[in-house]
């Protein structure tokens, strides 16, 4: 919101790590060893975390460094080191002008649609509205509290799927990465 | 810092696009989907500041699914790497007609 105040401070760090994000991803996109690239995307993760802070999601920022920078990062460099990937190849993965040209095709289509979306005027029906008993965040009213009380209510149900959806990719992964057993059958 | 927050989110979700259309690196790809999904939670957060703490908590659903699709994911291309001996993904064409 352009409109309200926002102090000097405030603003310098949130383009900073607004900057920071954006170049590491642009580095993260074009390293050819993944390895360098699983570092700059963690990068981009710790900057989007600093700007979840700023915006008063402090337990999401936290989540997001232990559970996106720490678990799932450590993962992708886990499969790495497991398929001895880390060195980058003499050829460049990167595809050719097909590719470029498909990118740059959706690059520009999804700036023109954002240009477009920014200079529409939507019906009433299809504007965002608060939820009701959902009011706007209060940064004053504690960290976790107004996350929990929504997730353990309202979104019970969809919190239990999500426990049922973290077994089945549990023993999904299992089941396809296990090595198969000439011999059992 | 909303028009801010939301311009960052869509220009890390494109940058999160062209790495998916332009690299073949298997595993490469899949953290691409990766930076799209923080980038598509980062304007959850910015709009939960206007609109109400429901953003906050479905990026916690988000998260959930992304280490449920990271962990399956993963181990999908290790079984492939084990027939294939690569994560190239145009060494892996055999539905390719």
């Amino acid at each position: 919101m352009s409109n309200e105040f926002v102090p000097l401070f405030y603003g310098f760090n949130f383009y900073l790590f607004g900057l920071i994000a954006i170049a590491s991803a642009l580095l993260f996109v074009t390293r050819k060893s993944p390895v360098a690239a699983a570092m700059w995307l963690v990068n981009v993760m710790f900057c989007l975390a600093a700007l979840y802070v700023m915006l008063d999601a402090q337990f999401i920022g936290a989540i997001q460094v232990i559970v996106y920078a720490g678990a799932i990062m450590v993962v992708f460099l886990f499969v790495v080191m497991l398929l001895n990937l880390g060195h980058a190849g003499a050829v460049s993965d990167l595809r050719g002008n097909a590719g470029r040209l498909a990118a740059g095709f959706v690059g520009l289509a999804m700036l023109a649609e954002v240009m477009v979306l920014a200079r529409t005027k939507f019906p009433d029906a299809m504007t965002l509205k608060a939820v009701h008993g959902l009011g706007p965040v209060d940064g004053t009213a504690g960290v976790i509290g107004p996350i929990a009380g929504p997730l353990f209510n309202e979104y019970l149900l969809a919190f239990e799927l999500t426990s049922m959806l973290l077994l089945t990719a549990i023993v999904g992964a299992v089941v396809i990465g296990k090595k198969r057993n000439p011999d059992a059958r | 810092m909303l028009a801010e927050s939301l311009a960052l989110s869509a220009l890390l979700f494109t940058i999160g696009v062209v790495g998916v259309l332009t690299r073949r690196n298997a595993i490469i790809l899949f953290m691409c989907v990766e930076l799209m999904l923080n980038a598509v939670n980062l304007s959850f957060v910015a709009l939960s500041k206007v609109h109400g703490v429901g953003g906050q908590v479905f990026v916690i659903f988000v998260m959930t699914v992304a280490a449920a699709e990271a962990a399956v994911g993963l181990a999908i291309i290790i079984a492939i790497f084990r027939h294939r001996q690569s994560v190239n993904l145009e060494d892996i064409n055999l539905l390719k007609g």
